[in-house]
């Protein structure tokens, strides 16, 4: 496929991985916003290919950990109702609310379904009138636009039996967040490239200036991710803090005007609480009062329901780089992949399910950091 | 599920054949051996691009016949229709039932009949049961399997799986992949007709070729290494991944299968396989080591090294 | 998040919501063009849960390879000098 397969080339990868070993002069540690980038890492093995001094630390980017039991609740509480068809991306079925995730809703008997779009939500509500088709609406800035679409064409079809229970969150306030923790482990940021496709990199120049921190939006594709870490090893070693952008091929310094405009139609930026990670002002969005006949929260009735996180689930900890999840009380016993506790045990990167399938052969697991 | 199979089944049934643990059982009878397998058949769609759920519940027990290395020759059928499942589209399933039987050599000689009520069942399920016969000297399964073996694949991985999403409402995108299903016990015939010494062979069906593996690692009580770049995959089949975000190695396949021979029969069994329309891309895609027992680790195509675990359940088309 | 993918846009369709076919290598999806109201057939855009996000500019796309060549201008010297 073309602009896929020359950015997985084994030269070039190699080239740029002995760049970095001779640019490298001592230990930095960065982190890969997004979740798709981790999951490039681990894939082809990119991390192994680094010099030792490097640490790669996986981000919050990924709607698996950072969305929030009380909105997993809702979406639990919403599927399991009758006439509902609850439609999700694949990613949010087995994460576990308080208790259960959407998969066993859907084995229960729930009409639970997978789509590729939330137009393909849209599209089931036009065909089944009778019934009331719900979106999870989760994500960042780059699936938000996708969303709001969904909203403002249900609206002007006059769709009544289509809403959304929206979770979306914002990547700048959670970079933020990371940023001003007392322990700050991260020397500079590889920001989520399809973020930066929607909104450009205007939100990040305070934080590069702020925190002196370099921030290289970065592609996500092998040679992507070598260059945006070259990118900011570079300006690491040459005392820089700056704005830059690796996947130029995609990312306009203003983003797309488009998708923003219906966003900023659609959505107001609401606080989100993160999962593991906790409430973060201004980091949400939710639907303007003029789409409120959409809000799935609203419709069905769900604004007060909420759970909490499992009392013995540390994975906020280990999401921040606190706790190694061998530490954990929990780990590999009441918490493992097929009866996860928290996100990180789900998703295939998820630092305690990495951890847990290495440690079944004894031998160290080399995608989560030290 | 593999759980449930040990924890439940295996310990309530306890008998030398099913310790095996093999596609199916291997039993004397007289002075011959027979092959025995079973399998229930559940898909959704029940027709997809290049086959449907008859097809799929003939080649599915044929196939595990053959991965014992027996000549498939008799299946039963046992059929659970809903309540409201169409007449014509029985009848659609039952004619290429009919039609796979055929191709393979096989006969249904005996079956059952049950209707539930509308609610009970997805509209049809179908089970079949196989006997084949093992010939003298065929001796197939995951205890042959030493360290040193080379692996191969007969063909690229992941069409089934592609083909039944690509008509999947909610999910649907146009692409030429069909599905694979198919027969495979010419090939398997082939291959010990041509006298190599076949020490296991597994289908690569859900799952895909990474689970095969694994379940072969562990009842083998060996390591695998996997080069990720010998692995053939068709090209619309990896853009169907991308787009989706599936590793088309859990993929399933229904006409695919991995073979594991001794290393210096390696490149024998390939052209053999490739002597053959459905093997024409069979490719050695690793090899056999002493372990960590059960650990299957894939070397990518940038020379690094990653783990091909289990899943946990079916892989799902993924946005993040 | 964000697993975005490149294709080719073959055709489109203008209306209230603009929509258009795209080929990933053999696959073809249709996709909602809305939010790149300049990508034309032959053009390749960025495409996230059925939307298309960004057209690619190919003058971008050489990038990576760009700053690979002024790299290994650098690098030439130690890589002879690195047994392998």
């Amino acid at each position: 496929m073309r602009y896929v397969d020359e950015y997985r080339g084994a030269d070039e990868a190699r080239r740029y991985a002995r760049a970095l070993h001779s640019l490298v002069t001592r230990p930095w540690t960065l982190m890969e916003v997004c979740g798709g980038q981790t999951h490039a890492i681990v894939r082809f093995g990119i991390d192994q290919l680094l010099p030792p001094a490097l640490t790669l630390l996986h981000g919050p980017g990924c709607p698996v950990c950072v969305t929030p039991v009380e909105l997993l609740d809702k979406a639990l509480a919403i599927a399991s109702r009758p006439g509902v068809v609850f439609c999700s991306f694949g990613d949010m079925l087995r994460v576990p609310g308080s208790g259960r995730d959407l998969l066993s809703v859907k084995a229960a008997g729930g009409d639970v379904r997978i789509v590729y779009s939330p137009m393909d939500a849209l599209a089931l509500a036009e065909r089944l009138p009778e019934r009331e088709v719900v979106f999870f609406a989760v994500g960042f800035e780059t699936t938000a636009p996708a969303c709001a679409m969904a909203a403002h064409e249900a609206r002007r079809r006059g769709l009544r039996n289509f809403s959304l229970l929206v979770a979306h969150v914002l990547v700048p306030p959670a970079m933020e967040a990371i940023l001003a923790a007392p322990h700050r482990r991260v020397d500079a940021f590889l920001a989520a490239g399809h973020v930066c496709t929607i909104m450009g990199m205007e939100a990040y120049e305070p934080l590069a200036h702020a925190y002196r921190v370099p921030i290289v939006a970065t592609g996500f594709e092998p040679l992507d991710l070598l260059q945006g870490i070259h990118m900011c090893v570079a300006q690491l070693e040459s005392g820089r803090a700056e704005v830059e952008n690796q996947y130029a091929r995609a990312v306009r310094p203003a983003g797309n005007e488009s998708a923003r405009a219906m966003l900023r139609e659609v959505f107001e930026v609401v606080p989100r609480t993160w999962r593991g990670i906790g409430p973060i002002p201004a980091s949400g969005l939710g639907l303007r009062a003029a789409f409120a006949d959409w809000d799935a929260e609203r419709k069905f009735d769900v604004v007060s329901v909420g759970g909490r996180e499992d009392a013995a689930c540390r994975s906020g900890l280990v999401l921040q780089g606190q706790l190694k999840p061998p530490e954990c009380p929990a780990f590999g016993t009441r918490c493992t992949p097929d009866t996860p506790l928290g996100a990180t045990m789900v998703s295939s990167e998820g630092a305690c399910a990495a951890y847990y399938r290495y440690r079944r052969f004894q031998v160290p697991c080399p995608t989560t950091s030290p | 599920m593999r759980q449930l199979l040990e924890d439940l089944f295996l310990e309530a049934f306890r008998s030398p054949a099913l310790a095996e643990r093999h596609d199916g059982a291997v039993v004397p009878l007289g002075a011959e051996r027979l092959a025995f397998t079973t399998d229930s058949y559940v898909v959704t769609p029940r027709f997809f691009p290049g086959g449907d759920i008859g097809k799929l519940a003939v080649y599915g027990t044929v196939n595990d016949l053959a991965m014992t290395g027996a000549k498939p020759l008799y299946l039963s059928a046992g059929f659970i229709l809903e309540e409201g499942l169409s007449l014509d589209e029985l009848r659609r399933v039952v004619a290429s039932m009919r039609e796979a039987a055929r191709e393979c050599g096989v006969e249904i000689v005996t079956g059952d009949t049950k209707v539930v009520d509308r609610g009970k069942a997805d509209g049809l399920f179908i089970n079949t049961s196989g006997v084949g016969r093992v010939s003298e000297g065929v001796s197939v399964h995951p205890r042959r399997v030493r360290p040193g073996d080379a692996v191969l694949v007969s063909g690229d991985v992941g069409r089934h799986g592609i083909a039944v999403l690509s008509v999947r409402e909610g999910l649907a995108f146009e692409t030429p992949v069909a599905s694979d299903c198919a027969s495979l016990a010419p090939l398997v015939a082939a291959l010990l007709e041509a006298g190599v010494e076949v020490h296991c062979l597994r289908d690569t069906t859900r799952g895909g070729l990474a689970t095969a593996l694994n379940e072969i690692a562990l009842d083998a009580g060996v390591g695998l290494e996997v080069d990720e770049p010998a692995v053939p995959v068709d090209e619309s089949v990896a853009g169907a991944c991308e787009l989706l975000g599936l590793d088309p190695l859990y993929v399933a396949c229904e006409g695919r299968m991995v073979v594991f021979v001794p290393e210096p029969q390696a490149e024998r069994a390939r052209e053999v396989l490739c002597r053959h329309p459905l093997g024409a891309v069979a490719a050695r895609i690793g090899r056999v080591t002493e372990g960590p027992r059960g650990m299957v680790s894939l070397r990518t195509r940038l020379g690094g090294q990653r783990l091909l675990d289990l899943l946990s359940g079916e892989q799902l088309p993924r946005i993040c | 998040m964000c697993l975005g993918i490149p294709g080719e846009v073959l055709s489109t369709v203008d209306g209230p919501l603009r929509m258009g076919r795209v080929a990933f290598g053999k696959v073809i999806k249709e996709v909602c063009l809305a939010y790149v109201p300049e990508a034309a057939p032959g053009d390749f855009v960025v495409v996230h849960a059925g939307f298309a996000i960004s057209r690619v500019d190919p003058e971008g796309a050489r990038r990576v390879f760009a700053y690979l060549e002024e790299l290994g201008e650098t690098n030439e010297v130690r890589e002879e000098e690195e047994p392998r």
